[in-house]
């Protein structure tokens, strides 16, 4: 993408989206101190408040907000169910729930209120992202607790284009709509816009001859690689967009007509790119985990949510002529990352690279090590029955391909070993995924 | 005409070869010929066995990756000579040979070679047709009883 062009018109839907910098600072200073205020009465902050006497007086400048308390996830589990609410129940207009891999949803209300500000937030990226009036979206995220469906179908009405609410699965039914309703646009997951291309061609139809031109795709992390794929086999612009539910849903961030970076709505989100070790700052440009506060959530304000998710930041004027600053698609998660020299790699990716290869994910070990001084990754993968073949050359080349793809998706040169089954140990069910064996002193 | 060959995934460590035979040796399995190929960091091995249905359970229960192959097995002439002959037949019809090994056994002036082909039922077509014999597992069995 060329700085100077852009992929689409240039439109912006809110005012707000442009405001300058100076003026954007002072609003998100005085909505700072008010959410301060909001939240003394949510017993997580008011233990904390009072123990180290805040009050929306403490709040002089903008980083003031490192005064006050991160809220983990784990924060938010232990005051379930909505133990973070920072209006009467009776305010509460909506409930979803973000899903995890521990077992009960973490729930989430919303104002009424919430609900305005959330759609306005995505009508800004849908907008951005090439959204007109006269379009019509099929949206197929899951409806129902999950944000995704939900938070989009409001956004869609909001810049006024025609809602189909196909919801998430069967691929052929969602081909039939795209065919008989010639959507403009396509809203899922960009591994979701994938499998739609494959359901196209098992059934005989040209992918790119599909009457869709744009796509928003979010609710996982993908990579530059994936929008190329996408963009080729669909024959469409697709549009990253970033959001979480514990913060309100997506419209967190998202990208304009430069794609060059997902905006980050900062009239309402206050956002920090913090080493996750030191919880200091880190530089501009460096990647860190993202800290969000909420400035304008009513039901469940959040001060310093540590989203875990790793990007970059970038403060720099856009061509497009918002102010906000922009972030980078997430790397990753900071809970599990690798530094191999000087690469930021997540087990995350070595799956991918893995998928890639081999259709389906095998038990995998990430083993490193630092014999000298360099850093060496040797990729433990376990065989199985459909991987194993009794010609020499065939092994070889699996190894070579898995190495290659670990270097293409992950940037890092790993040794692969192929191993037996069930030689990787498991942890209660779960395959332990990393084993660090660097010295932790550089002595 | 074809037999079947079992193939193990194995790591190239010590003590690995031996396990699987071991495995196999207790379910009172008698084992034909092996082949190993080997880099330093993994082996197949390759194993021709007559109870191969009994043998699989016994090392796919045991845990290992199993891989089952349908290969030929060709009487040659133990003599100078006797494979290149072979060898100029399947050429001269186009088939190409994914590895070969020799079963452990003579017989007289015999000496039985394992072929992997891409497409054994052609080769054992081209094999018979220019009069080499190919040695079926009954008949292989037989002599080693």
């Amino acid at each position: 993408m060329p700085a100077s062009g852009f992929a689409i018109e240039n439109r912006v839907f809110d005012p707000a989206e442009t405001l300058p910098r100076a003026a954007l600072e002072a609003l998100q200073l005085e909505r700072l101190r008010d959410l301060v205020a909001r939240v003394s009465e949510v017993p997580f902050y008011r233990d904390y408040f009072t123990l180290h006497d805040i009050t929306r007086r403490s709040i002089r400048s903008l980083d003031d907000v490192r005064r006050l308390p991160f809220t983990t996830k784990d924060d938010l589990r232990r005051h379930q169910p909505l133990g973070f609410l920072a209006v009467p129940r009776r305010e509460v207009a909506r409930i979803h729930g973000s899903s995890g891999t521990t077992g009960r949803p973490t729930f989430v209300a919303y104002t009424a209120q919430d609900l305005k500000t959330w759609s306005g937030l995505c009508a800004r990226f849908l907008v951005a992202g090439g959204l007109r009036p006269e379009h019509t979206v099929q949206i197929a995220f899951g409806y129902g607790l999950f944000t995704g469906g939900f938070g989009l179908h409001y956004g869609v009405e909001q810049v006024g284009a025609a809602v189909i609410p196909a919801a998430s699965g069967n691929t052929r039914r969602q081909l039939d709509i795209i065919h008989d309703l010639a959507p403009e646009v396509l809203i899922c997951t960009p591994s979701y816009a994938l499998t739609i291309a494959d359901g196209a061609r098992e059934l005989g139809m040209d992918p790119r001859s599909l009457p869709l031109r744009f796509g928003h795709f979010g609710g996982e992390p993908w990579t530059e690689d994936m929008r190329r794929e996408i963009e080729e086999q669909l024959d469409i612009l697709a549009f990253n967009n970033y959001g979480l539910s514990e913060v309100m849903g997506p419209g967190v961030s998202g990208e304009c007509a430069a794609r060059n970076g997902m905006h980050l709505q900062e009239d309402h989100f206050l956002v920090e790119c913090l080493d996750p070790e030191t919880l200091a700052p880190v530089p501009e440009g460096e990647p860190g985990e993202l800290v969000i506060t909420t400035l304008t959530r009513e039901a469940v304000p959040m001060i310093r949510y540590r989203t875990r998710d790793i990007a970059r930041l970038y403060r720099e004027p856009c061509a497009c002529g918002r102010h906000m600053t922009r972030m980078s698609r997430v790397a990753g998660r900071s809970d599990d990352m690798l530094i191999i020299r000087g690469v930021n790699v997540f087990p995350s990716q070595i799956e991918e690279a893995l998928l890639r290869v081999e259709g389906t994910t095998p038990h995998y070990l990430i083993e490193v090590d630092r014999p000298g001084t360099l850093d060496q990754v040797t990729v433990k993968v376990e065989i199985r029955a459909e991987m194993f073949s009794d010609r020499m050359d065939r092994m070889q080349g699996l190894r070579e391909r898995i190495a290659r793809e670990i270097h293409t998706v992950a940037g890092i040169r790993a040794e692969v070993d192929l191993v037996e089954p069930r030689r990787i140990e498991r942890f209660a069910g779960k395959a332990k995924r990393v084993l660090d064996k660097r010295s932790l002193s550089d002595g | 005409m074809k037999l079947q060959q079992l193939s193990l995934f194995l790591e190239n460590r010590p003590g690995r070869l031996g396990a699987p035979l071991e495995a196999i040796a207790a379910a009172g399995i008698n084992l034909m010929t092996l082949s190993l190929a080997d880099t330093a960091q993994f082996g197949i091995l390759r194993l021709i066995v007559r109870e191969w249905e009994q043998a699989r359970q016994v090392l796919e229960d045991a845990g290992w990756v199993v891989n089952l192959t349908e290969v030929v097995a060709v009487d040659l002439l133990d003599r100078p000579g006797g494979l290149a002959q072979a060898l100029k037949v399947l050429e001269s019809a186009g088939l190409n040979i994914e590895y070969l090994y020799a079963f452990s056994l003579r017989r007289g002036d015999k000496a039985i070679l394992i072929f992997r082909f891409d497409d054994p039922d052609q080769a054992i077509t081209v094999l018979k047709a220019a009069g080499l014999h190919v040695v079926d597992a009954e008949e292989l069995f037989s002599h080693v009883a």
